[in-house]
C-alpha cells in the first residue's frame, strides 16, 4: 500500500496505552507497524518524550493525530501544531461529534479536511461507514480514508461489514479500517473486505500480552490479505460435496 | 505581565519573548510546537515575538495515543 509516494505495511499501531519502554520495543518487533499514531497534547514535565524518541530509535514512521477535537476549528489548528513538533504533514484528521460516542462529525470532518488539503497535508481522515462521505472526502483531496469498525475503543469488531465493502467499493483511495478492533480475526476480516491497511491501538496495548497480541495482529492481515487476493469461494445455500458422490463404497 | 500558558495563569516580565518562555518550560525546543492567540508561531518566529498581557499560548508536543 502506498500514500503520498510512501510504501507502508499493513498493519498500523497506536501507542495509547503504551507506557513501558521494553514494551514498546517488543511490540514494535513483534508488529513491525506501518506506521504508529500519536497524539499531541499540552508540554509538561511528566510528558512522554522517552516514548518518542524510541520509536524514532526504531525508525517508526509516526502519523500524528487530532484526537479528541470537536470542531474543524481546533482540528486545523491541531494539525498545524502536528506539523510543526513533528515535522510531517501528514495527519490521521479525527473531528469527533461528542466525548461519549466519539463518533465523527462529518460536517467538521469536511471542513477540517478541505481547509487542511489547501494547506498542503495529506490527509487521512477518521470516517463513518458511509462510501458518500468517502467519496466527498477523496473528492476533497484527502489521501486515503479510514472508515470506523465499531466505536473507539469498544472491540466490537466490524459492526457491518457492508459498509466497509461500500467504502471500499466507492474510492480509489487506500482504505484503513480504523477503531473497533478487538481481536486478531476481525483485523483479518478488515483485509478480506478490501482495506488495505488496519489500525489497532487498544486491542493491542491494552490486551493481557501486548506483544503477542501484537504478532497475532501482524500475521492476521498478512493472512486477511492474502485471502481478499486469493479469491473466496462463492457462499451457496446448500451443501456442495468436495469428495466425488461417484464409486462410493457399498453404492 | 500576566498571560494564559496551557490553560493556566502565567506571569512574566513585560516585553519577554515568546521563546524566553519556551526555555523555561522546555530547554530543549524539539518536538514542542507553540501557538500564539489561536495561530501556530513557527520555531524561527519565536525570538520576535513578544508576549502581550492576556495573550492565550498554548506549548505542545506529540504524546502517547491513537
Amino acid at each position: 500500500m502506498e500514500i503520498a509516494g510512501q510504501k507502508l505495511g499493513p498493519l498500523w499501531l497506536g501507542t495509547g496505552g503504551l507506557t513501558n519502554l521494553e514494551t514498546v520495543q517488543r511490540v514494535v518487533a513483534a508488529g513491525a507497524p506501518g506506521l504508529m499514531t500519536v497524539s499531541l497534547r499540552r508540554f509538561s514535565d511528566t510528558g512522554n518524550d522517552s516514548l518518542l524518541a524510541t520509536l524514532a530509535e526504531l525508525g517508526v514512521r509516526l502519523l500524528p493525530n487530532t484526537a479528541g477535537c470537536l470542531g474543524a476549528r481546533e482540528a486545523v489548528l491541531t494539525a498545524e501544531l502536528a506539523r510543526e513538533a513533528l515535522g510531517t504533514d501528514w495527519v490521521k484528521l479525527e473531528v469527533i461529534g461528542d466525548e461519549q460516542s466519539l463518533l465523527p462529525d462529518v460536517v467538521e470532518l469536511l471542513e477540517a479536511a478541505e481547509s487542511l488539503v489547501d494547506r498542503g497535508f495529506t490527509v487521512l481522515p477518521y470516517t463513518t461507514g458511509d462510501p458518500v462521505v468517502a467519496r466527498r472526502l477523496v473528492d476533497l483531496g484527502c489521501a486515503a480514508v479510514m472508515p470506523l469498525g465499531s466505536p473507539i475503543g469498544s472491540g466490537r469488531g466490524i459492526a457491518d461489514p457492508h459498509t466497509i465493502e461500500a467504502v471500499r467499493a466507492a474510492v480509489d483511495v487506500p482504505v484503513v479500517l480504523d477503531a473497533g478492533i478487538g481481536t486478531a480475526s476481525e483485523a483479518a476480516q478488515a483485509m478480506e473486505l478490501g482495506c488495505d491497511a488496519v489500525l489497532v491501538a487498544t486491542a493491542v496495548t491494552r490486551a493481557e500480552d501486548p506483544v503477542a497480541m501484537a504478532r497475532a495482529m501482524r500475521l492476521a492481515v498478512e493472512a486477511g490479505g492474502l485471502a481478499r487476493g486469493a479469491g473466496r469461494i462463492p457462499r451457496r445455500e446448500s451443501a456442495r460435496a468436495s469428495s466425488p458422490m461417484r464409486g462410493r463404497v457399498g453404492r | 505581565m500576566r498571560l494564559s500558558v496551557n490553560g493556566g495563569p502565567h506571569e512574566l516580565p513585560e516585553g519577554s519573548a515568546l521563546t524566553e518562555l519556551v526555555a523555561t518550560m522546555a530547554p530543549d525546543a524539539r518536538g514542542i510546537a507553540v501557538a500564539v492567540n489561536g495561530s501556530v508561531v513557527r520555531a524561527a518566529e519565536w525570538p520576535a515575538t513578544t508576549l502581550r498581557e492576556g495573550d492565550l499560548v498554548e506549548v505542545v508536543t506529540a504524546h502517547q495515543g491513537g
